[in-house]
């Protein structure tokens, strides 16, 4: 059999050409990423990740809308330096609850991937509210409002139930609760279950305090929450130094 | 043009490309603005003003979208109607259609560009849009596929050009990511919230796949379709080589498709991605400079044209950027230089020797070759390209070597060590030591952003010259036939 093939066909035939770009363009797509939804090793097996509360959820929702990851990375590189400045790499397992991802591209402020823990809560609160009186190089924005705006927490539940249908573990009945209080334990699967979401919001900020005041909960509450609970999730000192090579 | 005997206006629909570069031109100027006060908040963070509305975070996507989708967008919208009514010597399918997609396009960036400034943001680079708005995307992309290829099949050649196979790629590739990279939950059918489908590594390596390839098709493929036609056209010569654009067609259609995860190197995402669109970028500064080489080359014995047509020259310097961001991209996705200038301002010059050099210049050529045309005129004044092409030309200069400096200046900063092996600087000492050049790329988007208002005020004066032109033509033979 001998064809003689010539690309004039391909250039006399529009349906010809629009199958042919589309199956180019497809294969880089389809051997990259699909992939990575069926490779176990993909996310490390890890213990401590869990979802977030709702009021930690809320405040990674003002994380995003303030437009946070376009100066800030939450994704530590296994560099000596970085280690050094920010603590361990990160592991994908750290963001599989994170809808979207917030690795960010960019660091014109620091990495955030771990900062949860490192500064006090009062401390978060200046510094939103005014960067440069506690780091006067900061080219930071001012974040007056979050003080100043009530968190709307109406639409708690609401935020939960799209989180559980694309695949966040927070529970809406009792069988899923109880899977949740074997996976997390009870305290944790608490947090979790939908039904309870506005009150453990309300909770958690009264108790926490976050903003240092206790006459409502702010935007800020939920954003120092959020901040507060980042990276701490996993503790590093139960496993090897080298426990995760092998899954890079 | 001398034998044509009726007007282009009955043959080919040019209302519509008229509409769009207007818009294009609009967009520029409004979405430079953007970056330049962006680029200005983080020299003089005082500008933020204390307001949720122009603060960084959410001023920066309205200048992404604006230059991207507004003035890139509305730039391919224009020249691609208008090249493949004239290579296919045919009208557009649907007058109806062809408005629909103006009007939904505008729509699209006003919205998105009004969302994000009330915090409504998906949080993913170049697709911060929301989805009702990424549903109005859809919309209009099906349409424009649909009146594209349909315009294509009512050709009078048997040839389809090789611009169009450009423009081809690029609507096909954009609609695949499009709809991929924005798979969301919605809170409420009636809040603009949503929550993305995918997590973690997963979504990490869908928004890099578009990401990279809104680069690739959106801002590559697509501006190589428009080089194709206005740069033989400008030059008066035919494409250097016929079989360099079938090569390097496919090469980059197939190429920059797997190339995405270079921006996730060093991360959660596992090694076998990121070192496979490693390869592959490497790859394609083959294909790409393929490109470019058929471009520049496409000038070859009518060089003089450079010392005597600033519109030309606009063009050549955009392959001449198209080049060398096309190096620098594959050396910057080298795992030893990208741990390096990755998350700092390398990063972002990169983008911009691309974004300003190479997308903007060609728009730029080939909008002040195509507007006069669109009018049936002369351009109003040839010394205004002129001072545009010097101010748009020292501004990228200012604007890369900028970021060259702050880029590798905190990448070695980050990674220093004192002599008892600590970190010898804090990460505020590397913030203090940008000031000098977030100012100096400040400034070198004030001479681009200069630039392109003199084109809108230049081209203003052309539009009006030319509906001038005519109404005193057609005074005249209403005269001629009142007379007879």
């Amino acid at each position: 059999m001998n064809i003689n093939f010539k690309h004039e066909w391909i250039e006399t035939n529009i349906g010809l050409m629009a199958v042919l770009t589309m199956l180019a363009i497809s294969v880089g797509g389809l051997v990259e990423i699909a992939p990575l939804f069926f490779i176990d090793k993909t996310i490390e097996k890890v213990e401590g990740v869990r979802p977030y509360t709702p009021l930690e959820q809320r405040g990674r929702d003002i994380y995003q809308r303030e437009g946070c990851y376009t100066c800030h990375s939450q994704m530590i590189r296994p560099f000596r330096d970085e280690k050094l400045r920010y603590g361990h790499y990160s592991l994908a397992a750290e963001s599989q609850y994170d809808h979207p991802f917030q690795w960010g591209s960019k660091r014109t402020g620091p990495d955030l991937a771990r900062v949860g823990g490192k500064y006090s809560n009062e401390w978060h609160v200046q510094h939103l509210v005014a960067p440069r009186s506690m780091v006067p190089e900061s080219v930071m924005p001012n974040y007056p409002w979050l003080l100043s705006t009530p968190l709307d927490i109406s639409d708690t539940a609401a935020r939960m139930k799209a989180l559980r249908k694309v695949g966040v573990p927070y529970s809406q009945t009792q069988a899923e609760y109880d899977a949740n209080v074997a996976k997390f334990g009870e305290t944790v699967a608490r947090q979790l279950h939908i039904p309870d979401a506005q009150k453990n919001l309300v909770e958690q900020a009264n108790f926490g305090n976050y903003d240092g005041d206790r006459s409502g909960i702010s935007e800020m509450d939920a954003l120092v929450a959020y901040l507060q609970v980042l990276g701490t999730m996993v503790d590093f000192s139960k496993y090897a130094d080298d426990a995760f090579v092998e899954t890079r | 043009m001398a034998v044509t005997t009726y007007s282009g206006a009955e043959q080919y629909n040019f209302d519509i490309v008229k509409k769009f570069a207007v818009m294009s031109l609009v967009w520029a100027v409004v979405g430079m603005f953007a970056g330049v006060y962006i680029a200005s908040e983080l020299a003089w963070p005082f500008l933020n003003f204390d307001s949720p509305y122009f603060s960084f975070g959410r001023f920066r996507p309205v200048h992404t979208s604006a230059v991207i989708f507004g003035f890139g967008g509305s730039a391919l919208f224009a020249t691609s109607y208008y090249v493949v009514q004239r290579t296919c010597q045919t009208r557009l399918i649907s007058d109806g259609m062809a408005s629909f997609t103006f009007w939904g396009w505008q729509t699209v960036i006003v919205t998105a560009a009004l969302s994000y400034v009330m915090g409504y943001s998906q949080g993913r680079e170049y697709a911060e849009m929301e989805w009702p708005i990424d549903i109005l995307i859809e919309v209009v992309w099906v349409t424009y596929l649909i009146l594209f290829v349909g315009t294509i099949m009512r050709r009078k050649q048997p040839h389809i050009y090789v611009a169009n196979w450009f423009y081809l790629s690029f609507i096909l590739a954009t609609a695949l990511l499009h709809t991929f990279n924005n798979l969301a939950m919605p809170i409420d059918l009636f809040s603009m919230k949503s929550y993305s489908l995918f997590s973690g590594t997963q979504d990490a390596m869908t928004q890099w796949w578009y990401g990279h390839n809104a680069v690739g098709f959106f801002l590559t493929a697509a501006f190589l379709g428009m080089m194709y036609y206005f740069v033989p056209k400008q030059a008066g010569r035919p494409i250097y080589s016929y079989r360099l654009s079938i090569v390097h067609f496919w090469a980059l259609s197939f190429m920059y498709m797997w190339v995405g995860a270079h921006h996730l190197h060093w991360t959660a995402l596992p090694d076998w991605t990121s070192s496979l669109a490693a390869a592959f970028s490497i790859l394609l500064l083959m294909p790409s400079w393929g490109g470019m080489i058929n471009g520049i080359m496409t000038l070859s014995g009518a060089w003089d044209k450079l010392r005597t047509d600033p519109v030309m020259r606009f063009m050549i310097v955009a392959l001449s950027f198209y080049g060398m961001s096309t190096f620098e991209g594959p050396m910057m996705s080298l795992k030893e230089v990208n741990a390096l200038s990755h998350y700092t301002d390398w990063t972002v010059g990169h983008v911009h020797s691309g974004a300003l050099g190479w997308v903007a210049m060609i728009s730029f050529g080939s909008l002040y070759h195509m507007m006069p045309k669109l009018w049936d005129t002369k351009i109003y004044s040839r010394k205004l390209v002129e001072w545009h092409f010097w101010l748009a030309t020292i501004g990228i200069v200012l604007y890369i070597v900028a970021m060259w400096i702050s880029g590798i200046t905190q990448g070695l900063m980050w990674r220093a060590f004192d002599e008892f092996g600590n970190l010898q600087y804090s990460f505020v000492e590397s913030v203090a030591a940008m000031m000098p050049f977030y100012a100096m790329r400040a400034i070198g988007g004030m001479f681009f952003l200069t630039g392109a208002t003199l084109m809108a005020i230049n081209m203003f004066m052309t539009i009006r010259q030319g509906k001038r032109e005519s109404a005193a033509l057609e005074a005249k033979l209403a005269a001629k036939m009142a007379h007879a």
